[in-house]
């Protein structure tokens, strides 16, 4: 496995270069079973219950954006982490590396808006942290975020549970998000509003728990899109995973940008969506639930697990051709080709 | 041939043409990158008739800039004071020992841009740093090019160069169709490099080597249609260059284009991987741009380089292999470690038989 | 090689014009079109009007293979 000498962008975009960082730097020096195991929260037993625990880093550029900003991002993103292992939140802990400089009242603006999406989801900040760096070592602000949750009894939701037969769920357009920052940054002089669908997910993962006990597997595809997304779940649970094109929805200035850059939705990342693999029985159930809740009006059945090409999943395009979806490779470059 | 009826009564219709034209083998050189991945994707590939062969060629810029190219611009790149801009196609292509993308990381300015207007605009903000536009494409790019060279000249901007690895696609076709190492039955002309060009320079391949060629669009229902014009044409004994993509591509071409780019650019020798040095084949800035280009400039002598060992991206872009007939395809060779171009790039054979799991 | 891709000019201005790509626009040169009115349906690359395209043949474009798709499964839906 050739081993780059240096860190590159490619290797934070959660592709294929970042599962390689980790299984050849990461895991081998700080590795466990638990790490080892790469779900979205890691799963701790204590006396007879289950912890989930997870963190993560926020860097995202602009730092606000139409539909949310890096307060909100910060805040949903871990609820969500937790609620990707049917976790319940009972805490967040919000670390901010600010830039010399940073302004107050920006920071305030973001503040009132993480507290407003802990709020939404239902969950409060217990701890914190605060460093200051000089200008220039931050861009303004990190924040980083780390959660603790409570798994029920009897849930078990992990990325290796997909089983044959299976069917795959979203709840809604993929690329929002992301298309959304590209826009915001005013990237290639594009202009237009894309809302990032930034969201705690915790509340319809809930409600999806109630209509059944039997979900299987729960990711949110986020850096790296939906296509990665896949090729985790398919290489973790070694079954094969098979979507139909026409199923995933895109919104159409979503699918504008796209065209314009050479960029493919099913690599974006979105930050108020998540795959659901569900038994066929549980289908119907989970899929009428998701879509009373807000967030997932638009949910559909998008494919199934199947025994062949375990590892890989194969997308089936309209006329009947099929593609392989590997994992998103490095950066996603703009391209004129 | 205007589209009539309802679309899909149109791709059946001509699906079933298609079925009834055919008399033993067709083989098709399909010349454009995004023909190559248009038909797997939409998974034309698997509705055609067995006996209908399509072979990639040379229509991917990326693919057929050779190593020693991207090495000079890469060794630009890392002088202190220049900004390299070029797009995104190029980051990921290995040269002899690292790539812009591995550059980039190692603290050179190397920049994606998705427009030469975009160089211009980098110049102008800022005006300490010597702007490189690492300039690859076809006929469709040059034009572009070719216009913004002369707007840095009216706008007296005297921060931007270009290195030119612009190359044209007919005599490219010349050179495959001389070498007699390919049986063809026809030519997928490129659709958008023919938006510029027109029909005219194409016209060898009917009048020199009696081959037929239909410029074709890019949609699957373009594709099954430009298949089916050659079919008849051959059926009807005739070799012919003509135009399926009528939307867009008309016999004249962009005149305009055509003329700014006589203007800036002057048609040069050039080296393309694996098909060697094509006489008059590539693009450089004329006499009177001089100052713009970075090769003069910069005095960086391009050097000719061997591709990696193994690597058949040099007979897969004649025509003359498959990718899984390389021996790094796949194990050695995929999107996530590329070796050579055909599999960095979107468009190379490589990677589209590795995406779309093509065996044949 | 070459995206091509369709749009609408939704205004001219000194160097560039406004195209719209289904609700995102972008500016675009015309220095090889220049004939290009308000209104009209554009080919662009690289961030250049490359041809000027009848309006038919460009939502044509746009919704061709969409429309051959959606079609094509139901007739396989049906058998």
């Amino acid at each position: 496995m050739r081993k780059a000498p240096t860190i590159l962008l490619a290797h934070g975009a959660g592709g294929y270069l970042s599962h390689e960082l980790i299984s050849t730097l990461f895991l081998p020096i700080l590795g466990n079973e638990i790490l080892a195991s790469l779900d979205d929260s890691a799963l701790l037993p204590i006396s007879g219950a289950t912890i989930a625990f997870t963190t993560d880093s926020y860097v995202v550029k602009p730092l606000v954006f139409p539909g949310g900003d890096i307060g909100r991002l910060a805040l949903c993103g871990t609820v969500n982490d937790l609620a990707m292992v049917g976790a319940i939140t009972l805490g967040i802990a919000a670390s901010f590396i600010l830039e010399e400089g940073f302004s107050t009242n920006e920071l305030r603006r973001i503040l009132d808006s993480l507290r407003a999406a802990a709020r939404e989801a239902g969950v409060e900040v217990v701890a914190g942290d605060t460093k200051v760096v000089e200008r220039g070592a931050a861009e303004g602000l990190f924040i980083t975020t780390s959660g603790i949750g409570l798994v029920p009894g009897g849930v078990n939701i992990r990325g290796s549970c997909a089983r044959e037969g299976d069917l795959i769920l979203i709840n809604g357009p993929m690329g929002d998000h992301e298309a959304g920052i590209l826009l915001a940054r005013g990237a290639f002089s594009l202009k237009g509003t894309i809302k990032s669908d930034c969201a705690p997910l915790n509340h319809m993962v809930s409600n999806m728990l109630k209509a059944s006990k039997d979900i299987h597997v729960l990711r949110d595809p986020t850096r790296g899109g939906l296509a990665t997304v896949l090729w985790e779940i398919a290489q973790s649970s070694q079954v094969g995973v098979e979507v139909e094109e026409e199923a995933i929805l895109v919104r159409p200035e979503v699918r504008g940008v796209c065209e314009l850059l050479g960029f493919d939705p099913l690599y974006l990342a979105n930050e108020g969506k998540l795959v659901a693999v569900v038994p066929e029985g549980e289908a119907e159930r989970v899929l009428e639930v998701m879509r009373a809740d807000p967030l997932g009006k638009e949910s559909a059945v998008i494919g199934r697990v199947v025994e062949g090409h375990p590892g890989r999943v194969h997308l089936r395009t309209a006329i009947g051709g099929h593609r392989i979806l590997e994992p998103l490779s490095g950066e996603q470059f703009p391209r004129i080709c | 041939m205007r589209r009539k009826g309802s679309d899909k009564e149109r791709l059946a219709s001509l699906m079933r043409e298609l079925s009834e034209l055919i008399e033993g083998d067709l083989r098709v050189m399909e010349v454009c990158g995004t023909h190559t991945v248009s038909i797997f994707r939409s998974g034309i590939r698997t509705l055609l008739p067995e006996n209908i062969e399509l072979i990639s060629g040379p229509g991917c810029p990326v693919c057929v800039t050779p190593v020693g190219e991207i090495d000079r611009a890469i060794t630009l790149a890392q002088q202190k004071d220049v900004t390299l801009v070029t797009f995104g196609d190029l980051m990921k292509v290995p040269g002899s020992t690292t790539s812009l993308v591995n550059a980039r990381a190692e603290g050179s300015d190397i920049r994606v841009i998705t427009s030469p207007l975009e160089a211009l605009s980098i110049a102008q903000v800022e005006p300490k740093r010597r702007v490189v536009f690492f300039a690859v494409g076809f006929e469709t790019t040059s034009p572009p090019i070719a216009a913004t060279v002369r707007e840095a000249l009216r706008k007296r901007i005297t921060n931007m160069y270009v290195l030119s690895s612009m190359r044209l696609i007919p005599p490219a076709l010349r050179a495959l169709l001389a070498s007699e190492k390919l049986a063809l039955d026809g030519f997928l002309l490129p659709g958008h490099v023919s938006v510029i060009i027109g029909t005219d320079p194409y016209s060898f391949i009917a009048q020199d080597f009696s081959l037929r060629g239909v410029i074709t669009g890019f949609e699957a229902l373009d594709i099954v249609e430009g298949i089916t014009m050659l079919l008849r044409q051959r059926k009807e004994g005739r070799a012919a260059i003509e135009i399926q993509y009528q939307r867009a591509v008309r016999a004249e071409g962009n005149p305009r284009a055509l003329k700014i780019m006589e203007e800036v650019l002057t048609p040069v020798d050039a080296r393309w991987r694996g098909l060697g040095k094509i006489p008059k084949s590539g693009l450089a800035l004329r006499e009177e741009f001089i100052a713009m280009d970075a090769a003069i400039t910069f005095e960086i002598p391009c050097e000719d380089k061997d591709d990696p060992p193994g690597c058949k991206c040099g007979e897969i872009l004649q025509g003359i292999a498959r990718p899984p007939e390389c021996p790094l395809y796949g194990m050695y060779c995929n999107p996530h470690h590329p070796v050579g171009p055909c599999m960095v790039s979107s468009e190379g054979s490589c990677a589209a038989y590795y995406r779309y799991g093509g065996t044949k | 090689m070459c995206l091509g891709i369709p749009g609408k000019v939704v205004s001219i201005g000194r160097d560039l014009a406004e195209v719209d790509f289904g609700g995102v626009t972008r500016e675009v040169s015309l220095l090889l079109c220049p004939e290009v009115q308000e209104g009209d349906y554009v080919l662009v690359h690289v961030g250049f009007a490359i041809q000027r395209l009848e309006e038919q043949e460009a939502l044509e474009t746009l919704k061709l293979l969409k429309e051959i798709e959606r079609r094509w499964d139901e007739e396989e839906r049906e058998r």
